[in-house]
């Protein structure tokens, strides 16, 4: 494999700096004069619709300078989904409604010159409701008689409005039943999801005002700010040349932020008033009214012969979107895209489902992006065949896993909510993941010890594996420009995306390795609509492998520039080389500095600015893949699972920043983990959270987490940048399979719905 | 009703004129501009708006500006008054930081048990920052941050 220079180096956070030093980088940590402060009023009900709405009183409080509700805000349908163009989500969107869909959903706004004074104003709006039934469990909504939650005549693109139902999908590949019957073994379960919320730390937040040609400018907390500035567009109808988004730092998304959820607000405030306006969710807002990962159900049944080969997969699923589509069909098909091509040897695959609406709160991406929900109920089915045949589960898997230079029918069948794009994985790691994992694990050692560690306490040794995309393909595109400076610096300008991933530092190394330069010499700039180029944003396990390569080709076009200039100064007829921010005439030794190139091409001959913009669509979505293992401890008094030692082994290509790429990993697993052991939101009969808050919402803190060991598997991906893939949403799938396998394998209970509470546990113990 | 009160902050005294409700964090972020503690939830229920009082790890959310009147306060400005300290430091070099919103409060933890115990293990780590929630790390780099900070000394 080559010898990279910046790639594969753990070059440091190229903002680290200013924010362990807490520079004002974050969008609330700069205010303008006059601005005015945004609250949201809320519906108390699951399900109503507002008979009246006066905000009199409201408006004549002083210091409320703006209040919004359905009468006095524009209607169009829209999807509040930041997608590529036209979004595969459902319109079933409105800035506000005539009717409410779920507790939390937006009523009105009040626009003040305080927090306190628009929290007043909230109390002053008067409401009259008619509550309507409501659909609190997802499988009521498919019944004959439920409510329908979408009955306005302007919805868009959803399936069936009138039953429910966003999206439905019924796939066959091969003739599922008649290899089910002609299977020795066959297994079959459910398994279910929660609710579960991002807890991004820092909340959405959009600052908006007006710029001194009168074009507004939105700074958010957004993973996607072209696809904001389009929606935003289309919604108030203004044009885009009217508009620029700024993202400054993010304080993470996770993909909550790849929704346009509080922008149209701050922009409805300042065209109104004229004058800058901010909106922030409170902790609360975010739980309930932001976005949560889809509560799925996910049936599978598997068939294999006795040699453990897979015969059948089937896959049937019934995803809750809550109260709008937003994401909803996309995730739902990611649940199959993203699962069922790991186990390619099975050539009859069936994949259907629904996804419903319901009177919950509204989920949309989360990182895994519906993989997490397939690979639960998948990974354990898995385990569940393993123990039907009496043969180990990581055996099982080695026989029937993907392999280089095979592919899947899945790949084109599933796409993103529509047909996908066939692909032959070229470059896979698994086996050697599966491989260095059980050695590091030590897999067969630990499952011969005695599972009974002391009286009552019990260890279990479980693993999963998975695979996941890298960017979505012949949809999504990127693009990025580097300029040169007159000193032999350069600027780096995307729109991709960094919320906190370090992209900015993976995008600096790629154009720095291309061109031949120290990371040092380079400025990053993510993202403003209006100074930098085109990039779809931060989602789909986008930025490294499709951003990346869109910087690679920039900085080749810039090196090709530099070196022409070289040849000339130089008067060389032989082989250039740029190496350590020096050009080099290869066998003469000659050398030439950037500046002197900078310098020329400013002031002196064949003036001009050395720069080049480049963009990049991807043809296909190569898979990193990773296999996991974990021994937890339960103990059968209280019910508690503690993860004792996590092992992730990874194949994401090259690693352009193992340090980075680690990071990725373990922050992935330890908020998988949370889904396993303790996360999801709980509802009382009236669909309302009882637990929106971090006290009784449990996150893991540094109390709660195994060692974790971290093996990066390397491949080289012939269509990545410098061959990387990508790595920021695989693992997050592992933590649910690999627990509830360990914890069969410890006690011999299956957990089969997520969270693992102790009070899950004790019930399957019979002792409660 | 508004208050006039003295804080000394990162070493420098100031006088304010705020609600008598104004929390530590507001009077920080909103009459000080100093923005590195970041409000997380306004509860004290994620440390991203720790500060030191009088060498204490405190959520200034949940401290009323009025009550850490002649103490002394110790921001992540003041912190880094010098550039950043061998910790900040080795928080950027174990790539301790994501997103770095929860970072300035999860240092200022740290540096209080730093202070109180020069000799932390690594128990005492996690139980130090447990009151800080850090949704991107996984809490691993930053334990190794700490105890790379601990070698340096």
């Amino acid at each position: 494999m080559k010898k990279y220079r910046v790639v594969g180096q753990d070059v440091e956070k190229v903002d680290g700096r200013a924010l362990v030093t807490g520079q004002p980088v974050f969008t609330d940590d700069f205010s303008l004069p006059g601005m005015l402060y945004g609250k949201i009023l809320r519906s108390p009900y699951a399900h109503a619709l507002i008979k009246e709405i006066n905000a009199s009183e409201a408006e004549k409080l002083k210091g409320v300078e703006a209040v919004f509700t359905y009468k006095n805000v524009p209607r169009k349908a829209y999807t509040t989904a930041g997608q590529g163009y036209p979004e595969p989500s459902p319109y079933d969107s409105f800035i506000f409604d005539k009717k409410v869909r779920f507790v939390g959903d937006r009523v009105a706004a009040v626009f003040a010159e305080s927090l306190s004074i628009a929290e007043e104003a909230l109390s002053l709006i008067k409401v009259e409701y008619e509550e309507l039934p409501a659909i609190l469990d997802p499988e009521d909504a498919l019944k004959d008689g439920a409510p329908v939650i979408h009955d306005e005549p302007e919805i868009q693109g959803a399936h069936d409005p009138s039953r429910n139902i966003v999206s439905h999908v019924d796939l066959e590949i091969g003739d599922v039943d008649q290899a089910l019957r002609d299977s020795d073994f066959v297994v079959e379960g459910i398994w279910e999801t929660q609710y579960a919320q991002h807890c991004p730390m820092e909340a959405h937040i959009a600052i908006a005002y007006l710029d001194e040609r009168g074009k507004l400018v939105i700074r958010s907390s957004t993973q996607v700010p072209f696809h904001a500035r389009r929606i935003l567009s289309f919604l108030l109808g203004i044009p885009i040349s009217k508009i620029r988004v700024i993202k400054p730092r993010i304080g993470g998304g996770f993909g909550a932020k790849q929704e346009v959820l509080i922008e149209d607000l701050v922009a409805l405030a300042t065209l109104k008033t004229k004058r800058p306006a901010r909106l922030e969710l409170t902790r609360e807002e975010e739980f309930v009214s932001s976005r949560t990962m889809h509560p799925m159900k996910v049936k599978v049944r598997l068939g294999a012969d006795k040699e453990g080969m897979l015969k059948a997969i089937e896959m049937d699923i019934l995803s809750n979107t809550g109260a709008y589509g937003a994401h909803g069909p996309t995730v739902f098909f990611n649940a199959g895209s993203k699962t069922l091509p790991l186990y390619n040897k099975a050539e009859n695959v069936r994949f259907t489902g629904n996804v419903v609406y319901t009177n919950l709160p509204v989920a949309g991406a989360y990182r895994g992006y519906g993989a997490t929900e397939g690979y639960f109920a998948l990974e354990c089915a898995i385990d569940e065949l393993a123990r039907k045949m009496g043969i180990d589960p990581l055996i099982l898997r080695q026989k029937n896993h993907i392999r280089p230079g095979e592919t899947s029918p899945i790949f084109k069948k599933l796409g993103e909510g529509r047909e996908g794009v066939p692909q032959t994985v070229e470059s896979c790691g698994l086996e050697e993941c599966i491989e260095n994992g059980r050695e590091l694990f030590e897999w067969e050692k630990k499952r011969s010890l005695p599972r009974e560690v002391a009286p009552g306490i019990y260890r279990g040794y479980g693993m999963a594996i998975m695979m996941q995309g890298s960017a979505i393909p012949l949809v999504d595109m990127a693009s990025a420009t580097i300029k040169m400076n007159e000193d032999g610096s350069f600027l780096l300008l995307v729109g991709a995306t960094d919320l906190g991933t370090g992209s900015d530092t993976i995008l600096a190394q790629i154009a720095c390795e291309e061109i031949g330069i120290p990371v040092k010499n380079i400025t990053v700039y993510s993202s403003d609509t209006d100074f930098t180029p085109f990039d779809k944003g931060a989602y789909a396990s986008s930025t490294t492998y499709l951003s990346g390569e869109a910087v690679r080709k920039a900085a080749r076009k810039v090196k090709e520039q530099i070196l022409t200039v070289a040849h000339i100064l130089l008067g060389a007829s032989g082989d250039l080389v740029i190496e350590d921010g020096l050009v080099k005439e290869v066998g003469t030794g000659k050398t030439l500095t950037l500046e002197e190139i900078g310098l020329r091409s400013f002031y002196m001959a064949d003036q001009r600015q050395i720069q080049a913009t480049a963009s990049h669509v991807s043809e296909v979505s190569p898979p990193p893949f990773a296999a996991h293992f974990v021994e937890v401890e339960v103990d059968t008094r209280t019910g508690k699972i503690t993860p004792i030692l996590y092992v992730a082994a990874v194949d994401c290509g090259v690693a352009v920043n193992p340090q980075l790429t680690r990071g990725q990993i373990i922050g992935s697993i330890v908020n998988g983990l949370g889904f396993a052991l303790s996360e999801g939101l709980v509802f009382n009969t009236r669909g309302m959270p009882l637990n929106p808050n971090f006290l009784d919402y449990k996150v893991l803190s540094s109390l709660d987490i195994p060692e974790i060991e971290v093996i990066l598997v390397e491949t080289h991906e012939p269509s990545g940048p410098f061959g990387a893939k990508s790595v920021a949403e695989i693992c997050i799938n592992g933590p649910l399979p690999a627990v509830a396998n360990a914890v069969y394998d410890a006690l011999g209970i299956q957990l089969k719905k997520a969270p693992f509470t102790a009070e899950s546990v004790l019930r399957l113990l019979g002792k409660i | 009703m508004k208050i006039d009160i003295t804080l000394r902050i990162n070493g420098r005294s100031c006088t304010l004129s705020v609600p008598a409700k104004t929390t530590l964090l507001e009077a920080l972020r909103d009459h000080l501009g100093l923005v590195g503690a970041k409000e997380g939830c306004g509860k004290g229920e994620c440390g991203a708006c720790t500060v030191l009082v009088d060498g204490k790890a405190v959520n200034s959310c949940l401290m009323l500006a009025a009550q850490a009147e002649g103490k002394e306060i110790l921001t992540i400005e003041g912190l880094s008054q010098g550039g950043p300290t061998p910790l900040q430091r080795a928080f950027v070099e174990e790539g301790a930081v994501q997103c770095g919103y929860c970072t300035p409060g999860m240092i200022m933890s740290c540096e209080a048990l730093l202070r109180e115990n020069p000799n932390p293990s690594e128990e005492e780590i996690k139980e130090a920052i447990s009151g800080n929630l850090c949704r991107c790390t996984g809490y691993i780099k930053i334990l190794r941050a700490v105890k790379k900070a601990l070698e340096e000394r």
